[in-house]
């Protein structure tokens, strides 16, 4: 029922329709600077930050370096406690693992936690299309799930609708799906929380299958950890019979001990928090195996792929697998805020979905060939990373993929790739400026032509070109070469 | 070849050029801030209170009528009580004890009106709650469904200062289950409101004196 990213645009296409509209850019606006001045008490609250950043960062970095073993151990652990680990080489496999347990357990209905591994993999419209119903229980998620929409925010995926019109959704969309907005629903945040509570409370109480996905996987302990605030999460993972868990193989942690860490800084970064309402951590069907009625009788982990083990092999990109998905990187970044979330063409928008993405997916799309260059290269949005991800060297290492083309893994095989279209000028201009600069004289030469010649600079430059200058001002000519200006001022030492 | 081994396979040629491995620092605080038992009950109380939390604090002999008094003026006509809260504590409120059961549906844990508990512990700088199904804390389902929940905690044994030292106290083979406030969203243009899906009224006893 919601949209999906297929053949999505590329994302200065995308964009320039999204800066059009100026009720998406005030809701935006909004929005990110609410959290940002929030998130940045929340954080100077702990003069420890920095070290807890270095921490969790290297944390991530043991885990990825190690990854065979700790999925291992991981497997280990969840099996001993009474769950089953299924493996999902990418996304066709992991809705067909998902959608056999579901038609397995002969129920047709399912009530679902945020999760965006399973909306990266499309898992919604995979159960749709076996006969199940899958409920998004998360507030935004349903504002997104009613109103046919698209997620644009890893955190608030309805980030982009403002309340009235959020209230207009519940009161059109819900009674379809279930119980009806109330008469008359206002559109104070209050009221839509208390419509979502109504609404969506009979589907928790007769759900028999949840499914959701995790923010940390413990390798030692095999226990699985949800943030939430709602409560939709605790209802998903402890009131039906059976719950099933996709969550990406990056999520691992090694020990329990390192929950100290993301514990600290994923919701001060997130939702600018100490602590997030709700926090729930199990391990398999727990101490009794599911026999003192607390939480599920059958617990499934689906470990997906999906492009994760091909993101990692890349020297310089597999720092973004670091990521705990707390969104601070969108709530700074300037461009996010005026181009919104649904630009980036994927599940994963904003700074890191603009280094994620093309990596899970490849360079090949119109789409995810763009998505590097959807970046000043300010660095705001490293500055906020709690995991340190230095997304600017990614967006700049990814750029010369697309230009230049280069060895890549892609479904486990070490290819290389051929450039993308439409830097054909970008590779002659670097191309010419290489020839150029191994000849002194002839750049030399160069310069004082162009010197002469500055009064005759045009506005926009011509042909291939013209691209660069649609959205800059070319830059002023200097009336002399730096070097001129050095052997004129220093020549007799040179 | 199966997807385990194809994934695993992957993973093992994707690091074979070695990659970070660094050390992880642990140089991180322990605590933050020096406080003594007292400051720290009361930096608990004021941190949950930030969340919207009601805080009371009570002795051995004031938490009966405290909590009588809590859900009288609830209007509770049933309380869930799980298997080892002591009795005591409901010993001055004539409101219908309901005790848990482990086949009872959530439809029967949704006509309940409060539920009272103790915790495992609380963590002070991060105003939070612990319960991991121990005696007196039931079955998680317990303090969701119902609308009011009353935790009791106390002080200052099972009070912590921060996230490091609270983890090691805890089991993770136990279901845990960490709460601050009562249950919220930022959703609707990322401002906070308290009240969805889980209990909206949560309140804590901060309960001082002897162990019964």
């Amino acid at each position: 029922m919601s949209g999906t990213f297929m053949g999505m645009p590329a994302f200065p296409d995308a964009a320039r329709e999204a800066v059009r509209d100026p009720v998406l850019r005030a809701n935006l606006r909004h929005a990110t600077h609410t959290i940002r001045d929030k998130r940045a008490r929340a954080v100077a609250e702990l003069a420890d930050w920095e070290r807890l950043r270095a921490a969790g960062k290297a944390v991530k970095d043991h885990a990825l370096r190690h990854l065979d073993r700790h999925l291992v151990q991981l497997e280990e652990a969840v099996t001993a406690a009474g769950g089953t680990v299924h493996w999902a080489a990418d996304a066709d496999e992991a809705n067909r693992i998902v959608t056999g347990l579901v038609l397995a357990t002969g129920h047709r209905e399912v009530v679902k936690v945020k999760s965006m591994a399973t909306q990266e993999i499309g898992l919604n419209e995979a159960l749709e299309a076996a006969g199940i119903a899958a409920y998004e229980t998360d507030l935004a998620e349903l504002i997104v799930q009613l109103g046919h929409d698209r997620p644009s925010h890893i955190l608030v995926p309805a980030i982009h609708r403002n309340r009235a019109e959020i209230r207009d959704v519940f009161t059109a969309e819900m009674g379809r799906w279930g119980r009806p907005a109330p008469e008359g629903l206002g559109d104070d945040p209050r009221e839509l929380a208390e419509a979502a509570r109504l609404h969506l409370r009979e589907k928790f109480l007769r759900a028999k299958v949840g499914i959701s996905g995790a923010n940390f996987m413990v390798a030692e302990t095999g226990t699985m950890v949800v943030f939430e605030s709602e409560g939709n999460g605790r209802m998903c993972l402890t009131l039906p019979e059976t719950l099933i868990s996709v969550v990406g193989i990056e999520k691992v942690v090694p020990t329990f001990r390192d929950l100290e860490i993301f514990l600290q800084t994923l919701p001060r970064s997130s939702t600018a928090e100490r602590m997030n309402p709700y926090t729930t951590m199990w391990t398999g069907l727990g101490p009794s195996r599911g026999a003192d009625g607390d939480g599920p009788s059958a617990f499934h982990l689906v470990l997906l792929d999906n492009g994760r083990t091909d993101t990692l092999a890349d020297e310089v990109g597999r720092q973004a697998l670091r990521c705990i998905r707390c969104s601070a990187c969108l709530n700074v970044c300037p461009v996010y805020e005026r181009a919104g979330g649904h630009a980036y063409g994927s599940v994963y928008p904003g700074p890191i979905g603009a280094v994620l993405s093309p990596q899970l997916r490849g360079t090949g799309s119109a789409i995810d060939a763009s998505l590097p260059y959807a970046s000043t290269l300010c660095g705001a949005c490293y500055e906020v990373c709690p995991v340190a991800i230095d997304i600017p060297e990614i967006l700049v290492h990814l750029r010369e993929r697309v230009a230049q083309g280069g060895p890549v893994t892609l479904g486990g095989v070490r290819v290389r790739i051929r450039p993308a279209r439409g830097h054909t000028a970008e590779r002659a201009a670097m191309r010419a400026a290489r020839l150029l600069l191994d000849r002194p004289g002839a750049l030399r030469a160069g310069e004082r032509l162009l010197a002469r010649a500055r009064r005759l600079r045009p506005r926009r430059l011509p042909g291939p070109g013209r691209a660069w200058t649609d959205g800059r001002e070319l830059p002023q000519l200097p009336a002399e070469s730096f070097r001129t200006w050095w052997a004129r001022e220093r020549g007799e030492r040179a | 070849m199966s997807s385990r081994d194809r994934i695993l396979g992957r993973i093992r040629r994707a690091v074979a050029d070695g990659g970070p491995d660094p050390a992880v620092p642990r140089d991180y605080l322990r605590v933050h801030g020096v406080r003594t038992p007292a400051e720290t009950a009361d930096l608990l109380a004021a941190h949950l209170a930030e969340y919207r939390a009601r805080v009371h604090r009570a002795d051995g002999d004031g938490i009966a009528p405290l909590l009588a008094r809590l859900l009288a003026e609830r209007g509770a006509r049933t309380v869930l009580v799980p298997s080892g809260l002591p009795p005591r504590w409901l010993a001055a409120t004539a409101v219908t004890r309901v005790e848990d059961r482990p086949g009872a549906n959530p439809y029967e844990l949704d006509a309940v009106d409060s539920v009272v508990t103790g915790c495992a512990l609380a963590i002070a700088e991060t105003g939070t709650i612990v319960l991991d199904g121990g005696p007196g804390q039931g079955r998680r389902r317990i303090t969701l469904i119902p609308d009011h929940h009353v935790c009791v905690v106390r002080v200052p044994e099972q009070v912590v200062d921060s996230v490091p030292q609270a983890l090691p106290l805890l089991d993770p083979r136990r279901p845990l289950t960490w709460i601050s406030g009562p249950s919220a969203t930022s959703d609707i243009e990322l401002d906070r409101v308290e009240g969805v899906h889980g209990p909206r009224t949560l309140e804590v006893i901060l309960l001082s004196g002897p162990a019964e």
